[in-house]
């Protein structure tokens, strides 16, 4: 082995660094006989007393079951057979288009609509997660007047009251509140009333918004568009601060980027992509060049690339010996790539930032190239900051009778400065529409319970302009109302459903014969035409940006968070549990910081410390992450929610009382002190060790170039088990030729961003449950596919490694040889099966697993009772009970629905029939599944690759998942500041 | 020191050894007994329902095919029972007064589905496929046997694993032409006793000994 080592935690760098072993402590963290729970001779004796019990409890006859049929079944339900429905879900001013899966009218699944721009099939986990936040118990379920429920038709004759005396005063005193609108019939139905009513105005807030963006096209262009970046066309891509694949559309862009480096199917020329990032995120992490870099510092470099590139901006950058290396090095790239180069600006840099973005594309000629620039996203654009100043100062002066809030939470994350939660208990009438009767909702006399986007008739409009119709799948589980029906009751329409409203809305847009039209949208998912054209622009007045280098010896950064956004999410607890991307934290947020801050300060990993700036303070444990630039803080938003829900209450600190209206993103000048105490964080970072192997594999091009076998040479194996001759002769299972199918997997870690889209879409699939905070600091967390962070090199700016790992269906696995059962079998198609009836528990097969895959159910951790969960579940695949083992079976209840239909029809399985959840999710195809046994299909291509390895490969396990090989393309201008694995050696 | 026992006590040890052997014996015999009971195999066990609905006037009087009514045998994997408005169909007119009838016409009108009791009923961590099954050349009566003589609906064969074992590991016996699938009274001809039933309905044949997709246990468990 040679001398570079991978290291998972700052703890155990220290180990590799002092010259000791890295520290196992994925099982040592728990003792089940310590003081606080049985002593030995308790348990055993509880063990057998159970024993009887359950014992006894076995010999009872199966309970009597009803089978409840249809009066009058609807067309197309076949049970057993899912339908797949096109729909699209919105987030924060974008949206993504979507496939639900429906079984007997329940949405089970959600899958990306191949046909829709910013899915092209695949998903974030936001979207995968919706089915949970769909059928969460604690979504509101009456309409609520002054604390007592009430009904619809209440509402409606007395909004239609009240409406009649705005109407009367050309609509003074209304004011509308919602979130971004990207809907074009609620766009158009709140633009009608504004017009009845033109006193009435409409406010637009989300506490995650493009603010800066806006300022920034504006300043560059005079002008609000929307950007559309195509990725394929780039070769050199620079980010300034910009999260391109974890934000909106990142689903599309990371696939497109993804397409710029398929070095395994052949491509040679790859991208380049240089990220300077103030904190680690998943599209930092899968660039060739990365710089940790305060917010201030960025610009600083923005400027002084845009000077160097000819652009008149005024000012005079300073930067440090290694900046300015970066800013000679990008220049020069950009500069031989004219026209194939590509400036983007995260939505948290400066609007100076954004326009230098801006004008430097056009002045390299990507403009039309690889950036286009539409219509904006939004109905109306709003800068969200103004829009809820405006509304905030109205109701302070009592200008505001009735206030309509359709969504949003703006008194749990308005921006604390405003005072909104005073200005609105000076509202006359508050109406509030929600899922949850939440922190706002609670503060309103009226609150409206919102109908979920699963059951909701709707259109939302892409970041490329392109609409989709947003179907329901299930009628309204708890009465729900659409926004557009809210509308329609103030606008005095009466109780039109959204679907007439939609209809009619689409009756004025859509062309020729409407019936035919309408149908297909609608089963397309994706409106034809309704793209737009693209907007003409032209850079003005360089010369006058302002940038702002750094002030203050410590920032704290607002960031959205990857699993609760902007708090939204808080009461999913399958994305709770998610380990966040990089950090691996679950259950928290906290109060990230570089190494060096944290030595700077005294601080360590879940010191309790008290932010400060001014005379707003909050108090959040420490979290030191490699990565994250200096002498800054970052917070995510979205934690410490008070009225989310049994899951989301209370999980982790409100940082919104930080967040005035001036520093929507950076506030400089805090000071930080620890307060003494801990806190203690759910980190799955450290758990199932690898024990410091050369896992992840990785090289240059140069050096990939020079030496394609470089993945291969790791270990040396006897030659009659090398690689993937599956099924030797006398070998203990069943020849090859003797099944039709050998599956198996690979993984690209190359193109895989860690953007955990497959964990939750595996979660989703295979009725994973959630198992709570102090469970999974016991290391007991459920979800049968993790992906492993590994880090490398220098500690302030490593570079990061993401390994998806489940199940890899050893061909001698040995799990299977230590089960005194016989619950894991092979079978003769090469799956590990996992036979959950005969399961006693034992253990056994998990210890003797070298990748650490198999989850032990300690608890019934499946919640059995509540019955809107039974309804999401999977139907095809059991839910495990406690006291069983449970792991990946690469989706065989897929493969069995593809093969029935296959049989039927008296063929093979197609390449490619097969899809395992994870796959379909991965916004970049990192995962391909297939018959291996067919050379012809695409995962026998992929591992005739020379990138294709086997992980832990010396421990002759054959594993039919394999991993290709990580290829950087770094500017060999910029020393490679990632240490070489590639070297051959004997 | 006087004998304890007497020397017929030799022949009662002697005895109690063959007592005590006939009891253990006895004993593990009536739970066997008792476990393949139709008390708790619940195989021809009649159960109550609400409507009391005969398979025997149905199939074997009138003559209506297995999927005039379990329409979704071939394309899936339940056979579904049928809704109320397959009953309907019929008994709007036919019987249309019947007293009997009464919650067909109810359920009907009302919106309401009527609730079977189930007779075949899998654990829940059996995924049994109907289409598989009867695509390939497995007849209905095969599992469910002379339903045409069946008044009211019994389970025929325990269901259990064993069972699904015995055909899953040699299917030959159970295999017919797939146009005779719902045939009740179907006997297997001379020239189908020649055929060869695995190339007829493009089964894959595996050798003797060897693992048999068949039966990998991923193939019902899941």
């Amino acid at each position: 082995m040679n001398e570079t080592k991978l290291w998972k935690s700052l703890e155990e760098k220290a180990a590799i660094t002092a010259g000791g072993a890295p520290k196992a402590d994925s099982h040592d963290r728990f003792n089940p006989f310590s003081n606080d729970f049985l002593s030995r001779r308790e348990f055993l004796e509880w063990s057998g007393g159970m024993a009887a019990v359950l014992g006894a409890a076995g010999c009872t006859r199966q309970p009597n079951e009803k089978m409840i049929p249809y009066t009058k079944a609807p067309e197309r339900v076949i049970p057993g057979k899912p339908l797949f429905y096109a729909s699209a879900m919105s987030l924060g001013g974008g949206s993504l288009g979507l496939l639900v899966e429906s079984h007997m009218g329940r949405p089970t699944k959600i899958e990306g609509n191949p046909e829709h721009p910013t899915s092209m099939g695949a998903t974030d986990p936001f979207a995968q997660a919706s089915v949970m936040g769909m059928y969460d118990p604690d979504r509101s379920k009456v309409l609520i007047q002054n604390g007592q429920v009430t009904f619809w038709g209440n509402f409606s004759t007395q909004i239609a009251a009240l409406m009649a005396m705005h109407r009367a005063k050309k609509g003074q005193g209304l004011r509308i509140l919602t979130e971004n609108v990207i809907s074009p019939s609620l766009g158009a139905a709140i633009g009608e009333l504004l017009k009845t009513m033109p006193e009435a105005a409409w406010h637009q807030y989300e506490p995650i918004n493009r603010d800066n963006e806006i300022d920034g096209l504006k300043q560059a262009f005079g002008k609000s568009v929307t950007p559309w970046y195509d990725l394929k066309a780039a070769k050199v891509l620079v980010s300034f601060d910009s999260d391109l694949f974890g934000d909106l559309s990142g689903v599309r862009y990371s696939r497109d980027f993804a397409e710029g480096r398929a070095i395994a199917t052949g491509k040679k020329d790859l991208n380049r992509f240089y990220a300077l990032e103030s904190q680690p995120t998943v599209t930092g992490s899968i660039a060739d060049h990365r710089m940790p870099a305060r917010v201030g510092d960025i610009e600083s470099m923005a400027a002084a690339l845009a000077q160097k590139l000819g652009l008149g901006v005024s000012g005079k950058p300073e930067l440090n010996p290694e900046q300015r290396k970066w800013v000679d090095a990008i220049a020069e790239d950009v500069q031989a790539n004219k026209g194939q180069s590509l400036f983007i600006a995260g939505r948290w840099q400066s609007p100076a930032v954004h326009s230098i973005a801006h004008a430097l594309n056009a002045s390299l000629g990507n403009t039309g190239k690889t950036v286009r620039y539409l219509p904006t996203i939004e109905i109306r654009a709003d800068k969200n900051s103004d829009s809820i100043k405006s509304l905030v100062s109205a109701m302070g002066s009592d200008q505001v009778e009735t206030l309509v809030i359709l969504g949003g939470n703006p008194v749990f994350d308005a921006p604390a400065d405003l005072g909104f939660v005073n200005a609105l208990e000076k509202v006359k009438t508050r109406i509030h529409s929600g899922l949850y009767l939440d922190e706002t909702g609670s503060k309103c006399q009226w609150h409206i319970p919102e109908a979920h986007y699963l059951e909701s008739w709707s259109d939302l409009r892409a970041h490329n302009g392109v609409s989709t119709i947003v179907q329901p799948t299930i009628a309204p589980l708890y009465g729900g109302k659409t926004h557009l029906e809210v509308i329609a009751a103030i606008a005095g329409k009466g109780d039109k459903s959204s679907y007439d409203l939609v209809r009619e809305y689409w009756k004025s847009q859509l062309g020729g014969d409407f019936e035919t039209n309408w149908r297909k949208a609608v089963q397309d998912g994706v409106v034809e035409k309704s793209a737009g054209g693209g907007e003409s622009v032209a850079v003005q007045g360089a010369a006058n940006w302002k940038w702002t280098p750094n002030t203050g010896e410590l920032d704290i950064q607002f960031r959205p968070d990857a699993s609760v956004w902007d708090g939204r999410f808080a009461n999913n607890g399958w994305l709770q549990e998610t380990p966040r991307p990089l950090t691996k934290l679950t259950w928290d947020n906290a109060a990230v910081m570089s190494p060096n801050t944290a030595t700077k300060y005294g601080l360590k990993n879940e010191m309790l410390v008290d932010l400060q700036v001014g005379e707003d303070k909050v108090r959040v444990p420490v979290w030191i992450q490699p990565g994250h630039c200096a002498d800054a803080v970052t917070l995510h938003l979205g934690y410490g929610r008070r009225m989310a829900g049994r899951i989301g209450n209370q999980v982790g600190v409100d940082v919104y009382p930080l967040r005035p209206s001036t520093a929507t993103w950076l506030r400089p000048g805090a000071t930080i002190k620890a307060t003494g105490s801990t806190y203690a964080l759910a980190c799955t970072q450290s758990h199932q060790n690898m024990e410091g192997r050369e896992i992840v594999r990785h090289a240059t091009l140069a050096t990939f170039l020079g030496n394609p076998t470089f993945a291969q040479h790791h270990e040396h194996l006897p030659k009659n088990v090398q690689g993937l001759d599956v099924g030797t002769a006398g070998g203990e299972y069943a020849p090859k030729a003797e099944a039709d199918y050998q599956w198996g997997m690979v993984v690209n870690l190359g193109s895989c961003t860690g953007c955990n889209a497959c964990v939750v879409a595996c979660q989703a699939e295979n009725n994973i449950p959630i198992v709570g905070k102090t469970e999974v600091t016991r290391g007991r967390e459920m979800n049968w596919l993790r992906i492993d962070r590994y880090y490398e090199g220098d500690g302030e700016n490593p570079v990061a490694h993401h390994q998806p790992v489940a199940c890899v269906h050893c061909e001698t696995a040995p799990c299977e040889v230590v089960c005194p059962v016989g619950a894991t079998v092979h079978d003769n198609e090469g799956l590990n099966n996992m036979v959950y009836n005969r399961c006693v528990g034992t253990k056994y097969c998990s210890n003797n697993c070298p990748y650490k895959v198999r989850h032990f159910n300690f608890f019934e951790y499946s919640d059995m009772t509540t019955p809107q969960l039974k309804l999401g579940r999977n139907p095809d695949v059991t839910v495990r009970s406690r006291g069983v083992m449970e792991k990946c079976t690469y989706c065989v209840q897929r493969i069995s629905a593809a093969r029935i239909e296959a049989k039927s029809e008296n063929r093979k399985i197609r390449d490619g029939e097969v899809k395992t959840a994870c796959q379909t999710a991965c916004p970049t195809q990192s995962i391909v599944f297939g018959d291996i046994s067919d050379p012809n299909s695409q995962v026998s291509k992929l591992k005739e690759a020379s990138l294709n390895y086997s992980l832990l490969g010396e421990l002759n396990t054959k594993p039919r998942t394999t991993y290709l090989a990580k290829v950087s393309n770094p500017n060999p201008k910029l020393e490679a500041k990632q240490p070489e694995q590639g070297a051959h050696h004997e | 020191m006087p004998q304890i026992f007497r020397r017929s006590a030799n022949t009662l040890a002697k005895l109690s050894i063959v007592v005590g052997g006939v009891a253990a014996v006895s004993v593990v015999g009536l739970l066997y007994a008792v476990q393949v009971s139709p008390y708790v195999t619940e195989v021809r066990v009649v159960k109550d329902q609400p409507i009391p609905f005969s398979h025997e006037h149905h199939v074997g009087g009138l003559g209506l095919d297995c999927r005039y009514c379990h329409h979704t045998v071939e394309k899936t994997a339940s056979a579904t029972v049928p809704p109320v408005a397959t009953c309907y169909n019929c008994h709007k007119i036919v019987w249309g007064d019947a007293p009997m009838l009464k919650p067909v016409r109810d359920a009907y009108k009302n919106d309401t589905p009527i609730e079977w009791n189930r007779v075949h009923d899998l654990p829940d961590f059996a995924y049994f496929n109907h289409s598989a099954h009867v695509n390939k050349g497995v007849g209905c009566m095969s599992c469910h046997g002379r339903v045409d003589k069946m008044p009211m609906m019994w389970k025929e064969k325990t269901l259990y694993m064993g069972f699904c074992l015995d055909c899953h590991r040699n299917p030959e016996p159970n295999l017919r032409p797939v146009e005779a699938m719902t045939d009740m009274e179907w006997e297997p001809s001379e020239e189908w006793k020649e055929t060869d039933k695995f190339a007829h309905l493009g089964i894959k044949k595996t050798k003797p000994g060897h693992i048999n997709q068949l039966t990998n246990c991923a193939v019902c468990h899941r």
